[in-house]
């Protein structure tokens, strides 16, 4: 086996295990109305989760993530009930100034050489503080138009619904799969997680790729929060607190390396999934709390990271005993 | 075959604050050859390589190519210029896959996506011409260090087209490997490329390359035919020793065999250097000669516990040593002074009196803090007995000159008291002035009585100081040179006498 | 003593500075800010309630500082906070004494700063990940021992550590000055500082000169989650009861912020206790101006976000790149030229 689909193999693996598991103790876990339900509640996770994919390929992180969300659906709430603009014109504005916020975080990282992690706290705290200035009431959104999308949704056989929202992370992560394994953007993400300075020696070009990175996190982190908005119709400054360790955590276990370079967008929808059937277990099972959860997967970051290690070991320690043959 | 040189460097200069790295040097490669590069570390090869390339913008002199006066800006102007490079670390992405290393940035797209299939293909194509059959949709990594040398140099012939610049790519291939690597080199020779060979390994320079030109300080040492030059002349030429040089007055010649005090048996580590036998006595200065490459810092690994032996013992006044990680060399009184300050000696943000006090501190321990009285006098005694040039103990020592950092380096060693002092390279990269305060320190710490393994390239500072000199070869001990047979002359001939059938490692 | 005063003035006045602008700012809006008045035998007033509120980021600032020495960081201190203080809650709630409660719960946060140490020094990891493992599981963990509700309870003895005081002064402020003392004169009378900067500006030639850079750094991580473990009982003993979502909440983002307010660089060497501390009163500071002037209390983020950019740009390596070449090239040049392959 390729040593670089290992992660995502055991990904897949824990994934088929712990469903199989389910599916024996609760039969009614297979029904396409859980599955439905499933990526309905983990939409907006999912959305942002491939952004943070992308982040995290190239090597860096984005801790703003949440607050974006939380501010887009403040925006959209303020704006949707103080003026007349359609949503859907709200929606592209949302997303602009989104996508500005993320190329600007991307731009300080790379033209001030500074740490993506201490950027993008500064992003987080600008990001929440942002959606408080709107406002600090959750504001709920009462517009005629989001009652016909929240009514979109295909009937999948079995009586499960797949809701806009579902259908639209999807397709996030069909767009997403494409732009990193068919784009030369895709192979630029790969090839600055695989290091800057050769990616540099190589022909990419650093600062628009990373700039690139950041805006399309910030991009997906705004349409996080359109869906977010759709899923709670309301705007609420302290809506998704801490989506951006579960976006991180979803990378990871979906065989992501945390160090960047290597991993597949798919396995992050596969992170999510595991994440969602702990969820929908926890609930199933009724006697379980829910911060069993937290629990599972801190347990899964570390059997993940642990596994990556290993790999790493294995796979350089034929370098090694020739570096050591060598000296330096 | 022209004539003509394709490549022309006329008193290319190169100055770098406090040092000059390339001293009007001269240089011409013509197409259809292999040019070997040669020189200790430091003689100026990655300078003049990195001028080439435009990594380095030179000072003064010219580069023609092709009859045109050329001045690379980067590395990407040198690319379209046609000359292209490949390093001993390849500078490829391991992550990628080999085919998206050979056509990252210029991936064929076909309606805004990359055309993965026909990119595979062609990539296969490309690494056919080198003989090289292998999946190109897995990952770099996969393959092995030769595997992708080959393919860095597919990219950068196809990048490049006229020069190719390999820098030591030889340097972590099996014999099998190279001869793969060399199969290529000798193909695109053919096709007419003018192709720069580094390396440190002397049989190679014999088996591949037409013409070689040796640098030492930063100064051209002289270009020869290979068909001309015999590998006792090479070795002299490195060097830089005449061999009708009178022998010296030196240190075999002083007293009588001093008691032994350390004693390896054996001792070695499987690939990084054979197992050696090794006896160094009180006072005495054991000196270690041998090429780049040949094992001399490995064996010093090896003692220190850096790279933790797995064959042999070691003893000290005949009670065994275990000497399996630094923290147990120390304790057993041993000290290093790595050739890599940078990286493996000085703590740069500290000050000097922190670096000095350093070792002796993390042997006692945190719990039994060296008080500020101690710490100053100990660091005012050695910046007085070292001649340590700082305005005051409390500078950073990133701040002071290579000499400088290396004598502190030294004091914090000599703080240790210890009973066995490894030195690797003491006087590289330093200025003549502190070369000779080093050498007279280090005669003056045999005179107390402590023993001193030296490495170093400068045989004539060894030919001073040393009582015995173990030369080394292809990683292994191969023969120790005592008393009257201490002269530059003979560790030159043991050094370059004929390493057999064997390539590379 | 006093030369030794004055130069540590002079190192800290852009932080003593900036300290006391927040201050003046406070008083000029709020003209009573200053008042100290005293009740019951305890002082009451702005200031005081600075140092109180306060507490929990400070101590959390001593861990982070010296972690971030060793070029670390520890990411899990909020979520150790939560487990200490639901372990304590749930100890007394149990009908424990006060001590057991107590020792158990700085038992546990050290356990769990040996845990992120061990994956640090031993595993390899980087440090920004294997504490990212317990800051994710760390609220779960905590969940689990109060069993997802706020633990309350009613024992005077461990709410002592939150709202009793000794001398006038409330016990929070006595405890983290306490242990920034004993810490700053641990760390700065023995040699634990110097080995720490040691490992943090070149771990590699620390090691080859004999610092055990294994057992230090797994130290580091337990006086941080022992910082930790303090901050999670006060914090606990704060509001009588342990709350497993909220305790702590992004105080690991405030203490680093702390750190490198107070000067302490995040690509690690030389440390400073005191500056951190600062630090940790410059950001109280302006969350209690901002509460006090009615504005709610988020609203301090964006000034924080404002700070953090600040200091990006004042510390941005590009920046100081730019300055040493308009300077003109001086070592720092040399250096780069000496380190080149």
């Amino acid at each position: 086996m390729k040593s670089r689909y290992l992660p995502l193999a055991a990904t897949t693996a824990i994934f088929l295990i712990a469903y199989a598991l389910c599916y024996a103790q609760f039969p009614a876990m297979l029904s396409t109305r859980v599955i439905g339900n499933l990526l309905t509640d983990n939409a907006f996770l999912g959305i942002a989760a491939v952004g943070m994919t992308f982040v995290i390929l190239s090597g860096g992180i984005d801790l703003s993530i949440g607050s974006v969300i939380a501010f887009t659906t403040v925006f959209i709430a303020v704006v949707l009930a103080n003026s007349s603009m359609h949503p859907l014109a709200v929606f592209a504005l949302a997303l602009v100034i989104t996508t500005l916020f993320g190329a600007t975080m991307g731009a300080i990282i790379h033209y001030l050489e500074m740490p993506p992690f201490i950027v993008t706290l500064a992003g987080m705290f600008l990001a929440r503080g942002m959606a408080f200035v709107l406002s600090t009431d959750s504001i709920p959104i009462a517009h005629e138009f989001y009652s016909v999308l929240q009514s979109l949704y295909w009937r999948m056989p079995g009586g499960g619904r797949l809701t806009l929202i579902g259908g639209l992370m999807l397709l996030v992560f069909l767009i997403g799969m494409v732009l990193a394994h068919r784009t030369r953007f895709g192979a630029n993400v790969y090839a600055l997680g695989g290091g800057v300075a050769t990616a540099r020696l190589m022909g990419v070009s650093v600062g628009h790729t990373t700039i690139c990175i950041y805006a399309l996190s910030g991009l997906l982190a705004g349409l996080s929060g359109i869906v977010f908005s759709l899923y709670t119709t309301a705007g609420y400054s302290l809506a998704a607190v801490g989506v951006e360790l579960d976006a991180i955590a979803a990378v990871v276990i979906g065989g992501t390396l945390l160090t960047g370079g290597s991993g597949f967008v798919a396995g992050t929808l596969l992170g999510i999934l595991i994440m969602g059937l702990i969820q929908t277990y926890i609930i199933f099972d009724g006697t379980l709390s829910s911060w069993w959860t937290k629990i599972v997967i801190g347990v899964l970051l570390f059997v993940f990271i642990f596994l990556q290690k290993g790999i790493l070991w294995a796979t350089s320690r034929n370098a090694a005993a020739l570096e050591n043959a060598h000296g330096r | 075959m022209s004539s003509e040189p394709m490549l022309r460097v006329e008193n290319l200069t190169k100055r770098f604050p406090g040092a000059l790295a390339l001293d009007a040097v001269d240089f011409s490669l013509k197409a259809g050859e292999v040019h070997a590069l040669l020189g200790e570390n430091g003689a100026g090869k990655s300078t003049l390589i990195k001028c080439l390339t435009g990594a380095y913008r030179r000072d003064s002199g010219e580069i023609v190519l092709d009859g045109q006066p050329v001045d690379p800006r980067d590395t990407f102007d040198a690319q379209k210029l046609g000359i292209g490079t490949v390093y001993q670390e390849v500078n490829l992405l391991p992550n990628l896959t080999v085919a998206e290393n050979l056509f990252m940035g210029r991936q064929p797209l076909r309606f805004g996506m990359v055309d993965t299939r026909s990119m595979n293909r062609d990539a296969r194509q490309m690494l056919a011409q080198y003989g090289l059959e292998i999946d190109v949709a897995r990952e770099l990594s996969a393959y092995s260090v030769a595997v992708q040398q080959i393919v860095a140099i597919a990219r950068a012939v196809d990048l490049s087209g006229k020069v190719l610049i390999l820098d030591e790519p030889t340097a972590s291939l099996d014999a099998h490997e190279v001869r793969m690597v060399f199969d290529i080199v000798r193909s695109l020779r053919e096709k007419g490329l003018g192709i720069i060979f580094i390396t440190h390994f002397l049989d190679q320079v014999f088996e591949i390359s037409d013409r070689l030109t040796v640098l030492r300080n930063g100064r051209l040492v002289g270009t020869r035919a290979i068909a001309e030059t015999e590998r006792l002349d090479l070795v002299t030429m490195m060097l830089g020793h005449e061999l009708s040089q009178e022998t010296r007055e030196h240190a075999a010649e002083r007293g009588g065999k001093p008691e032994t005090r350390f004693r390896f048996r054996g001792f070695g580590r499987a690939r990084s250097i054979a197992p050696f036998d090794l006896d160094i006595g009180r006072g005495e200065v054991v000196g270690m000669a041998g090429l780049l490459g040949s094992g001399r810092t490995e064996t010093a690994e090896v003692i220190f516990g850096i790279r933790p032996h797995d064959s042999g013992s070691a003893e000290m006044d005949g009670a065994p040593l275990a000497l399996t990680s630094p923290r147990k060399a120390i304790a057993a009184g041993i000290g290093f002074c790595p050739e890599d300050r940078k990286t493996d000696g000085i703590v740069g943000d500290l000050s000097v009196r922190e670096n000095i006090i350093l070792a002796l501190q993390a042997r006692r321990g945190w719990a039994r803090p060296l008080s500020a009285r101690e710490q100053n006098t100990l660091a005012d005694r050695f910046i007085k007995a070292l001649d340590i040039r700082t305005s005051d103990r409390e500078k950073p020592i990133k701040l002071l000159s290579g000499g400088n950092q290396q004598k502190a380096i030294l004091a914090r060693w000599l703080a240790t008291e210890p009973q066995l002092l490894i030195l690797d390279e003491p006087t590289r990269g330093i200025d003549v002035g502190a070369h000779a305060e080093i050498i007279r320190l280090i005669e003056d710490l045999c005179a107390e009585g402590m023993s001193l393994l030296v490495i170093s390239s400068e045989l004539e500072e060894l030919v001073a100081y040393a009582r015995r000199i173990v030369v080394l070869r292809d990683r292994a001990h191969v023969t120790e040179l005592g008393g009257a047979e201490i002269d530059t002359d003979s560790i030159v001939r043991a050094i370059a006498a004929d390493a057999g059938t064997e390539i590379g490692t | 003593m006093n030369a030794e005063t004055l130069g540590a003035v002079r190192r800290f006045l852009p932080q003593i500075v900036a300290l006391f602008a927040i201050l003046a700012i406070n008083t000029a809006v709020f003209p009573g800010f200053l008042d100290i008045t005293v009740q019951n035998d305890r002082f009451y007033g702005s200031l005081i309630d600075i140092l109180n509120r306060g507490a929990p980021v400070a101590l959390l600032a001593i861990g982070m500082t010296l972690v971030i020495a060793t070029k670390g960081i520890d990411l899990s201190v909020g979520a150790v906070m939560a487990i200490c203080g639901a372990v304590a809650a749930s100890g007394v709630a149990g009908g424990g004494s006060v001590a057991m409660a107590v020792t158990t719960a700085l038992v546990v946060g050290v356990a769990c700063g040996a845990w992120n140490g061990m994956l640090v020094a031993m595993l390899g990891i980087q440090p920004i990940v294997a504490t990212l493992i317990l800051m994710v599981a760390g609220r779960g963990i905590a969940q689990l021992i109060t069993e997802g509700v706020i633990l309350t309870f009613n024992n005077e003895g461990l709410a002592f550590f939150g709202s009793g005081s000794i001398f006038a002064l409330p016990v929070p402020v006595l405890l983290w000055i306490g242990m920034g003392v004993l810490v700053a004169f641990v760390v700065r009378r023995t040699a634990l500082g110097l080995l720490i900067e040691a490992i943090g500006v070149n771990r590699r030639a620390a090691t080859l000169s004999g610092v055990n850079s294994h057992v230090l750094l797994i130290t580091v991580y337990m006086i941080s989650g022992l910082c930790a473990a303090i901050a999670g009982v006060i914090a606990a003993a704060d509001i009588r009861g342990a709350d497993a979502n909220n305790a702590g909440l992004w105080l690991e983002l405030d203490a680093i912020l702390a750190v490198v307010i107070g000067g302490t660089s995040l690509l690690g060497g030389r440390f400073t206790l005191l500056g951190s501390l600062i630090g940790a009163m410059i950001i109280q500071s302006i969350n209690t101006g901002i509460l006090s002037s009615g504005f709610p209390p988020e609203f301090n983020l964006i000034i924080k976000a404002v700070i953090i950019l600040l200091i990006l740009v004042i510390q941005s390596p590009a920046l100081r790149t730019f300055v040493v070449f308009w300077r003109g090239p001086k070592e720092e040049v040399f250096d780069k030229e000496q380190s080149a392959p």
